[in-house]
């Protein structure tokens, strides 16, 4: 076992890190939002933000980093590191922590970033959050995201001490029914990865991008290191749904389980007249009617647009954990007692293949009257 | 050559979930079931058994009537089952955990053919984290969200999955591998098999089992040894219910049309 944990948590004052992720070159988008919610956090704890990017050719993306809130970014550029490996990639990261000691490290959780932030911190022997939807250091600030967020009592969100300058990490449990706040109050760097699409970007600021500080640390790696050998990286033929970009989105759910190809073409119109995507919930692609990248919910994405139509969807407590920050919730249902209901803006009972289109007519009308 | 599949008993989140007042889950009202993406594992170790003769042993950390899920994926075809169990175990979060099972594996062997495979994650913590982290603690290299695998003599290729494609990636034994649903569908128990699985071995490794693995410290294990801990848990709230609109008719589709446009939403 590592005797790292053996070093006093004083010790690791080398500011807040985000592992910035990049496939082929480009940087993942989750990258940026990550680093934007660094900045907060670095400023709440008063110490400066890096970004942590590893690759082969990738210094030319590192200063964009910069006009989110990177003060600097660690640049580790090496051919074996032009595909994601888990031993090189935690190898070289471990190396880099135990050189420059962060107090905090936050990585995406994708399916890289799950596969990268256990292996490192089981290494570092820290510990490590998985798949967070809010971070906090400052306890004020951690109270009145509780007020908003959860259902404790008052008295007891007034009764935290406000001294504790951990990380706090939130995160869904059991589906979404609870939510748990995770410290690692005695091994440092606290780590945590952060879902995809929750954290918010910060407007681009090209003069701070300018000025983001460019480190090269030596990058010791070699064949030996490489215990996994990467065949091919094959992107999927078809292009992806950009769910977690959409400002629309129109999900199905089994309520078009009579007419399947009917009832996905009915949500295709609507998203179109709105100006959106379709997705799905599980029941929906675990039935084969939707690739798995139209998934919304806890193991699929969560996305909050500014409308999110639910056709036919009950809204099992995963779905709800993935759509229930939308701007505004409409929902199809034919089951008046559908969950779905508590958490619509506006909700519909009836059949979803006779109010869609009907529905969509209505739109286009209001449109065009505008 | 041995396969060994981690699996753990989750309560059944699909249904109905009981949450105390007091923030946390009420789990004596709710069903377990064995954590869906471990079948998937123990399926991938019974196919490969098929294939290879090898022994598959099925390991889990939990309390003892956690036997009842064991002996239930020994009808399914499973050699021998192995509970992780103990006090001194208790309250362990994923790094915590993964020194246990680790431990637990030393204590079986791993061997230059052995394979050990673990579901992607579980549906109570959704965290993905242990299998790594076991993998971490036994030195070996670790392959995640296997879609397929496939042997060939002592080099196991994986097809991985990423949101936007799949790595191919080659990797010779032992390794520990993480499943996910894609990668097959899972057999039902036998008849012959639920007839059998109470005489096939069973065995629990409890503290004393385990002690003399250097994995097994009190300040690594359980509560006290876990990196992590509760800083607060709590339920979130419910939306304050929306408006549900009269009927269902074109009337009640400009209405609807009619308030997009007045929030700006279209």
């Amino acid at each position: 076992m590592s005797n790292y944990n053996s070093a006093a948590i004083e010790e690791f004052n080398g500011g807040v890190w985000v592992f910035c992720e990049q496939r082929q070159g480009k940087m993942m988008s989750t990258s940026f939002e990550l680093i934007s919610e660094g900045r907060k956090l670095a400023d709440e704890l008063g110490s400066k933000l890096y970004g942590v990017l590893l690759g082969h050719n990738i210094e030319g993306i590192a200063k964009e980093l910069g006009g989110y809130g990177a003060d600097g970014v660690y640049v580790c550029d090496h051919p074996l590191l032009e595909n994601y490996t888990t031993d090189g990639y935690t190898k070289v990261i471990c190396d880099l922590v135990h050189e420059y000691k962060p107090e905090v490290m936050l990585i995406g959780a994708t399916n890289i970033g799950r596969d990268l932030g256990p292996r490192c911190a089981a290494r570092l022997h820290t510990g490590l959050c998985a798949d967070c939807t809010h971070l906090d250091i400052d306890v004020p600030k951690y109270k009145e995201f509780l007020r908003a967020s959860s259902t404790l009592a008052p008295n007891m969100i007034d009764s935290i001490k406000e001294d504790d300058r951990n990380l706090k990490m939130t995160r869904p449990a059991f589906g979404g029914h609870l939510m748990a706040t995770i410290i690692c109050p005695r091994f440092r760097p606290a780590m945590a990865t952060v879902r995809p699409g929750v954290m918010k970007k910060n407007e681009f600021d090209k003069a701070k991008a300018d000025a983001c500080e460019i480190i090269k640390p030596q990058v010791s790696l070699t064949e030996a290191d490489m215990e996994t050998q990467v065949v091919e990286v094959v992107k999927a033929a078809k292009k992806l749904v950009d769910l977690i970009g959409a400002d629309v989105v129109v999900s199905v759910g089994r309520g078009i389980s009579k007419d399947v190809e009917g009832g996905i073409k009915l949500a295709e119109e609507l998203a179109e007249v709105l100006g959106g995507v379709v997705g799905g919930s599980r029941a929906t692609i675990d039935a084969g009617w939707l690739s798995a990248d139209h998934q919304v919910g806890q193991t699929g994405k969560t996305v909050h647009p500014k409308i999110y139509v639910a056709l036919g969807i009950s809204g099992a407590i995963q779905h709800k954990a993935g759509m229930q920050d939308s701007e505004c919730i409409i929902a199809v249902n034919k089951n008046e007692n559908a969950p779905i209901f508590e958490i619509a803006d506006y909700g519909i009972c009836g059949d979803l293949f006779k109010v869609t289109p009907m529905l969509i007519e209505a739109i286009k009308a209001a449109k065009a009257a505008e | 050559m041995k396969i060994i599949v981690c699996v753990k008993q989750v309560p059944d989140t699909s249904g109905k979930v009981a949450v105390n007042p007091d923030g946390t889950l009420n789990r004596a009202s709710m069903a377990t079931i064995t954590n869906p993406d471990d079948l998937n594992a123990v399926e991938a170790a019974l196919q490969l058994k098929e294939q290879t003769g090898a022994e598959v042993i099925v390991i889990s950390m939990g309390p003892p009537p956690a036997e009842g899920m064991l002996r239930e994926i020994q009808a399914r075809g499973v050699d021998r089952a192995v509970l992780v169990s103990g006090r001194e175990f208790g309250g362990s979060d994923t790094y915590a955990t993964s020194q246990i099972l680790a431990a637990a594996i030393n204590k079986l062997g791993v061997e230059k053919d052995d394979v050990i495979l673990c579901g992607r994650q579980a549906i109570d913590g959704d965290t993905a984290q242990v299998g790594p982290q076991i993998a971490e603690k036994l030195g070996l290299p670790q392959v995640s969200y296997a879609a397929e695998i496939t042997k060939d003599g002592d080099t196991i290729t994986v097809k991985r999955m990423l949101e936007d494609g799949y790595m191919t990636i080659k990797v010779k034994t032992p390794c520990l591998i993480t499943c996910i649903k894609e990668l097959n569908t899972p057999r039902y128990m036998s008849v012959g098999g639920v007839f059998d699985c109470y005489s096939k071995p069973y065995e629990i490794f409890d503290y004393e089992t385990l002690k003399d693995d250097p994995l097994i410290d009190p300040s690594t294990i359980g509560l006290k040894g876990s990196p992590t801990n509760i800083f607060k848990s709590f339920t979130p709230p419910q939306k304050g219910v929306g408006m549900m609109l009269e009927g269902a008719d074109r009337a009640t589709c400009d209405k609807l049309a009619g308030l997009l446009a007045a929030k700006h939403l279209i």
